[in-house]
């Protein structure tokens, strides 16, 4: 076997399947958690750590962009010295929201490429549409599971990053894109369970959910890993436009 | 027979679960709190859960004072403030909490006075009855380590 970087990366790579770590230097993924709730910080980073994930958790987009070395007015020194695999942001937030966040990592060369994953307690169609557009990775609407983590490190991995800069590349569709590779996943992304409507290659903003089923859940079930089942639940919050 | 109390108790407190899960007061969200906790984080429920406690309480405080405020027209900053309790009380499972909100919240859209008084009463109502079975919770969840915790001597050799 040759000793280059390449065949080195995928060795690293298999042992990395099993360590559940997923950057192409086998150390740890590093989430920035960005949330203005303190609840939400607290679970969020418990959810993290528990997957394996370093966690710098902040409380608002302003203080992520410090950390980041992004507030000035060009970053710096043009690097991503603190590793940061993964942005994990809740939508509403005072000051700067998630999304302002997002358009302002998606615009610096040096962090774009640094998957942004948006949280919200509202699943509003409109709102998922306009962040996906903007280059977000994945929409999930609060409260964030165990299951989501255990996605959402999955876009931190070589291989998925180096899909993405072809897709982008190719400057297809990003939610068309998005769809199809999704389908081939092994566990569905909060986006297809939380509303079917969204998978149909191009629909109106202005579309108004399929039927939901009646009224707020009150009992439950005991938890399980997102699947269509629990679409329901999540499907209850839908609301046609912001 | 400690090991019988702890028993007891573990009983207890899936007895007191059950009931609260029944109720819709909890959903699986607290489940998946209670997946978190382990031996490397072994208060982590208690610990979020009194955070939420606590900002609750500061919201509570912030809606009653808005409504009593006979001048009130900001319906902006109550949604705001029911917003952030919607979304805390979601995150840690208090399902009937949350769904609450979302009536207060729609009275709130309709700068519906009455409405909003009528939905805080509630929600200061189901805020109080679920902190005191989760402090009942965690009480019987104390005493169960204790008495899972305790050795004769004997045993110990």
């Amino acid at each position: 076997m040759a000793r280059d970087g390449g065949v080195t990366w995928r060795r690293t790579e298999k042992i990395d399947r099993f360590n559940l770590s997923a950057t192409d230097t086998a150390e740890e993924v590093h989430v920035l958690a960005v949330d203005d709730s303190l609840v939400d910080r607290k679970v969020i980073e418990r959810l993290l750590r528990i997957s394996s994930c370093k966690v710098t958790a902040v409380d608002s987009g302003i203080r992520a962009l410090q950390f980041l070395g992004l507030d000035e007015e060009k970053n710096s020194n043009g690097f991503n010295d603190l590793k940061v695999d993964l942005i994990i942001t809740d939508y509403c937030m005072p000051g700067m929201t998630g999304y302002e966040l997002l358009k302002k990592v998606k615009e610096s060369s040096v962090f774009r490429e640094i998957p942004v994953v948006i949280m919200s307690s509202e699943n509003v169609l409109a709102r998922i549409d306009r962040c996906l557009e903007e280059g977000a990775e994945d929409f999930i609407v609060k409260p964030v599971k165990l299951s989501d983590v255990k996605r959402i490190k999955d876009y931190t991995t070589r291989e998925f990053r180096v899909g993405e800069e072809e897709r982008t590349r190719k400057g297809t569709n990003k939610r068309k894109q998005r769809d199809s590779f999704d389908l081939s996943s092994s566990s569905p992304p909060s986006i297809l369970s939380s509303s079917p409507v969204l998978s149909s290659s191009s629909s109106p903003e202005s579309q108004s959910p399929s039927p939901s089923p009646p009224s707020i859940p009150s009992a439950s079930s005991a938890p399980s890993s997102p699947s269509p089942i629990d679409s329901p639940t999540r499907r209850v919050k839908t609301t046609s436009s912001e | 027979m400690l090991g019988l109390a702890a028993d007891r108790l573990r009983a207890d407190m899936n007895r007191l679960l059950a009931f609260l899960f029944h109720q819709g007061i909890l959903d699986e969200q607290f489940l998946q709190l209670q997946q978190l906790q382990d031996e490397s984080s072994p208060n982590f429920v208690s610990e979020v859960v009194n955070i939420y406690f606590h900002e609750s309480e500061k919201l509570l405080r912030s809606l009653r004072s808005l409504l009593m405020d006979r001048e009130f027209s900001d319906y902006n900053k109550m949604g705001i403030h029911l917003n952030q309790f919607m979304g805390s009380s979601s995150s840690i499972g208090a399902n009937r909490i949350r769904n609450v909100c979302v009536a207060f919240r729609a009275a709130s859209e309709q700068n519906n006075r009455a409405g909003c008084l009528r939905a805080l009463e509630l929600l200061e109502h189901e805020y109080c009855f679920l902190k005191n079975k989760l402090h009942e919770l965690f009480q019987i969840e104390q005493q169960r380590v204790l008495a899972a915790g305790v050795r004769y001597p004997m045993q110990n050799i």
